[in-house]
């Protein structure tokens, strides 16, 4: 009996490949821009609340 | 027997799921940005922004540039997603990646509606909710009224639609400034009145191509001679609009006879155009008038730039 399973085509596997590295790197950038973006913004005032 | 069918039945049921699994590459999704427009969109705004008094230091001006990009990125792919039917016959824009198979519609609006939402969402709260706003503005604007309602329904879309386009440097300044002034409505005009010469020049050597796709493009409604008058006329109000940010004071007098100089040849090129035979087949002065378009805006665009770093305008 065939397993209960998609086969995917090699293209198929790729491009999967592919794009989960692009989602990976978009992801690393991302919270970098937002790290950088919130130094930049609020610098050593992040630190200046009430704790 | 029933077995024999469950198991076809099932078979049929991976195949077609096997089908449905994606081949898209990330080149793929990249194109969906429309990264020629992106990179004049983030051309324009730079030079909102370099214009603009204030100045937020170079980390966030970047990543307002990138959010920026990423949401006329987004504009692009939602355009791409709902346009699939028309740019599947139009010789253009028919290998785009969902007309060519390489997309799914549902992967291209999801990819958009995220970008959007994110662009959006990090350039208002690293710069300020009015730049946030004008630009979930434009996106919704090219994706809703331009894309969707104005682009199958009038010869006016993009004249209308052409707001969109515009916006980027408005939103720039808005980023740097927190508010919207004269100058950056200055900007807004010049790309405003740029847009029907620049897509009416295209639409007069491609009007088959808007034809077999019904989409209502001025010449495809009106024909070519009343698009030819009014190419003219807008030119003459784009060329006046570009020498605007001079005679307002707010740029060099080098940048004036700049603009003056390419604003007369962009008003020759459009005489050209005015001139040609309405059943000219080879339309050559309308290809040479497209061209020169997008080298007007650009080196206009330059100038103004140039201007605001070293002869102290604007700022």
């Amino acid at each position: 009996m065939k397993p209960e399973t998609v086969e995917m085509s090699e293209q198929q596997k790729r491009a999967r490949k592919s794009r989960n590295i692009a989602i990976g790197i978009a992801l690393a950038l991302f919270v970098i821009i937002l790290y950088v973006g919130t130094w930049a913004k609020f610098g050593a005032n992040l630190f200046n609340r009430s704790l | 027997m029933a077995y024999v069918e469950n198991t076809t039945a099932m078979n049929a049921d991976f195949e077609e799921r096997l089908e449905g699994i994606s081949v898209a590459m990330p080149r793929d999704f990249l194109v969906l940005l429309k990264p020629r427009v992106m990179s004049l969109v983030i051309f324009t705004a730079l030079v909102g922004m370099v214009m603009a008094p204030v100045h937020l230091g170079m980390a966030i001006s970047a990543i307002a540039i990138v959010c920026i990009a990423i949401g006329a990125g987004a504009s692009g792919a939602l355009n791409m997603w709902y346009d699939a039917d028309i740019d599947a016959v139009m010789s253009r824009t028919s290998t785009r990646p969902i007309p060519g198979g390489r997309v799914s519609p549902s992967e291209a609006l999801a990819f958009g509606i995220v970008l959007a939402c994110f662009s959006v969402a990090t350039l208002g709260l690293l710069t300020n909710w009015l730049a946030g706003g004008l630009l979930a503005f434009t996106i919704f604007f090219y994706a809703i009224v331009y894309t969707m309602w104005l682009k199958r329904w009038t010869p006016q879309n993009i004249v209308i639609g052409g707001a969109a386009g515009a916006f980027p440097p408005v939103i720039g300044w808005a980023a740097m400034t927190g508010t919207v002034s004269m100058e950056a409505i200055v900007l807004f005009a010049i790309i405003f009145l740029w847009t029907p010469p620049h897509f009416w020049a295209l639409a007069l050597f491609k009007a088959a191509d808007y034809g077999k796709a019904s989409v209502p493009m001025m010449p495809n409604v009106h024909g070519n001679r009343s698009t030819q008058i009014q190419i003219f006329a807008y030119s003459l109000l784009l060329a006046v609009s570009g020498v605007a940010p001079w005679f307002l004071g707010f740029s060099s007098l080098g940048y004036g006879v700049i603009a003056i100089l390419l604003g007369a040849e962009f008003i020759r090129e459009a005489w050209l155009v005015l001139r040609m035979d309405a059943a000219d087949t080879k339309m050559i002065p309308a290809k040479r008038l497209f061209g020169y378009s997008i080298f007007y805006l650009f080196a206009l665009f330059l100038a103004l730039l140039l201007d605001a770093l070293f002869a102290g305008g604007a700022a």
